[in-house]
């Protein structure tokens, strides 16, 4: 075990700052500095303002992540690093840091893309990576079901959101509710107090919509549903139930994403079904997901929540994956994309 | 002692490699959008002109601006994940004072140094120079070019801003071959570190951004 190659990882795209360590198929660090608390202040992700605490974070985040990974950086045999999608300030700031440290260490440097990431720190949790697998990733940034077939080369965009990202939605309409930004663990929790008692719209289900974005998302009918549904009770004077509005919107959000994932590994043969992304952490969402895959004979894998969300460790998995393959190193002039397709799994 | 230098605050990527006793490689790339791209493989040149290995540096020497942020940060982070990797010591120096420093080889007295910050604005500061030789005047700051002081306006200029605004400032200072002091060059960037750790002087590795994120608190939206 101690011959396989330690690959450090690197992801900056949007507020979190993270470095993980893995051996072969084995996490070692994960190791996470957030600015959340600074962009709460904003009420969302301020760009300039988490690239700056991505520069502040990076040597003592790395520091951390060895120390716990018991190891220095010596013994590191390659960089990986998020080269997009992503905040482009924020990736720069990511990329700048890995090539320092290739450079300087004189080991490959591997570029990738931040989705398929999430879909290969499945390996460390639960071990080789069913291909094809269906993947559903959801978070504040990203709504996509994604084919993979080769997580180092092979991934097909089957649908994602044509408007807001489903943890976008969480934030919006837990402002609404009063609830505190990031939205998601609050609406989750309001929820588990509360019953399913209004009938949301459920976006792009039905009739035109479904043959022309089978998979594909929508959650901004349904913010303004809930919106204007919140609003007629406060100028009716009523008081909003918080905790049934935030249940019934966050039913709403999970049984499209379900239905829709459960849908796609029917009709493309796949058995594997693997949700990542923050929103994966939603408790409502992995019950329906679990059930409904049961029902229709899928396996259904979902990393711990500290995986789900972005991470440094998700990048170590797919470098480490990349170098276990025998993938070509990215080249020193690597640059970054704010808008990398899934297609292309490294920069 | 061999020093790798960086600064990235102008639209210059450059980097440059010195042992302070005859040894001196200076490179740049001209691209204010390609930092991320350029810097690296333009420190690997450098090394590889000086016949260098990473391993064979003993310090760091990088720019912390003010300049545009991003392309700013490119360099800061490079640097600084570097020292970490070798082990070795960054050390940071105001990057218009470098300009002022590549100033002082062709002309002696005051000069104003201003840059581009975009946004029609320039990071600016006044000092006196003379050969190897800079004394800041002001601490750096940003500005329209019209609402400098006027005696600063008339000063001989370095840096972009004397390209981009001619009518705001006075005449540019060339070098020795004529043409004028625009961008940063690393090899001044040492020469500022050699100068600040024989005196003594801390040089922290802190970005000068001078201007706060473009974002209104909650609180600070509400009270509008
Ligand atoms: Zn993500």
């Amino acid at each position: 075990m101690g011959s396989e190659p330690i690959v450090l990882g690197i992801e900056t795209s949007c507020d979190e700052t993270g470095v993980g360590i893995v051996r072969g198929s084995t996490l070692l660090a994960d190791t996470i500095a957030s600015s959340v608390e600074e962009h709460a202040r904003f009420g969302g992700v301020v760009p300039e303002v988490a690239s700056r605490a991505h520069l502040e974070a990076i040597v003592p985040t790395v520091e951390r992540a060895c120390a716990t990974a018991g190891i220095t950086l010596r013994d590191v045999d390659a960089i990986a690093v998020t080269a997009g999608p992503g905040l482009a300030g924020a990736l720069m700031v990511g990329v700048a840091s890995a090539k320092g440290l290739a450079l300087s260490l004189g080991v490959p440097l591997y570029g990738v893309n931040h989705l398929a990431s999430h879909v290969a720190v499945d390996i460390v949790e639960h071990g080789p990576l069913p291909e094809p697998t269906m993947a559903l990733l959801v978070s504040g940034g990203h709504s996509s079901l994604l084919l993979v077939e080769d997580v180092t080369e092979q991934i097909t965009s089957l649908g994602s959101t044509i408007d807001d990202a489903a943890g976008e939605a969480f934030d919006k309409v837990a402002r609404v509710l009063g609830l505190p930004f990031p939205g998601g663990p609050h609406i989750d929790r309001a929820a588990r107090e509360g019953q399913v008692t209004i009938d949301f719209p459920r976006g792009l289900t039905t009739g035109r919509d479904l043959e022309r974005h089978r998979f594909d998302f929508s959650f901004s009918g349904l913010k303004t549903a809930v919106t204007r549904w919140v609003q007629a009770r406060e100028e009716a004077g009523e008081t909003v139930p918080v905790a049934d509005v935030a249940a019934s919107f966050q039913e709403a959000v999970v049984d499209v994403l379900t239905r829709k994932a459960v849908r796609a590994c029917l009709e493309r043969g796949v058995e594997h079904l693997q949700i990542g992304g923050g929103v994966a952490a939603n408790s409502r969402l992995r019950a329906l997901a679990q059930s409904r895959c049961e029902d229709a004979g899928i396996e259904l894998r979902v990393p711990r929540p500290g995986l789900c969300t972005d991470n440094g460790a998700m990048v170590a998995a797919l470098g480490a994956e990349l170098l276990r393959r025998g993938r070509t190193p990215s080249v020193l002039d690597l640059g970054t994309d704010s808008s990398m397709p899934v297609t292309q799994i490294t920069g | 002692m061999l020093i790798l230098g960086i600064d990235t605050s102008t639209s210059a990527i450059s980097a440059a490699v010195s042992d302070g006793c005859g040894l001196a490689v200076s490179r740049a790339v001209l691209d204010p959008r390609g930092h991320t791209e350029h810097l690296a493989p333009t420190i690997a040149a450098v090394l590889a002109e000086a016949a260098a290995a990473p391993a064979d540096l003993c310090a760091i020497a990088v720019g912390v601006g003010p300049g545009p942020f991003t392309g700013l940060r490119v360099g800061l982070a490079t640097a600084v994940t570097m020292g970490l990797a070798l082990g070795i010591p960054v050390h940071g120096i105001g990057s218009l004072d470098a300009l002022a420093l590549q100033v002082a080889e062709h002309h002696t007295g005051e000069v104003l140094v201003a840059t581009d910050a975009r946004r029609r604005e320039t990071y600016w500061a006044r000092y006196a120079v003379a050969p190897g030789l800079v004394d800041p005047l002001t601490e750096p700051a940003v500005a329209l070019p019209a609402d400098l002081p006027e005696e600063a306006r008339s000063l001989p200029v370095a840096g972009r801003a004397a390209l981009l605004y001619p009518a705001a400032f006075g005449d540019p200072v060339h070098d020795a071959d004529g043409q004028p002091v625009l961008d940063v060059d690393a090899a001044a960037v040492i020469a500022l570190v050699r100068q600040g750790l024989a005196s003594g002087k801390a040089l922290p590795v802190q970005a000068r951004y001078l201007r706060r994120p473009d974002a209104l608190t909650t609180a600070e939206r509400m009270s509008r």
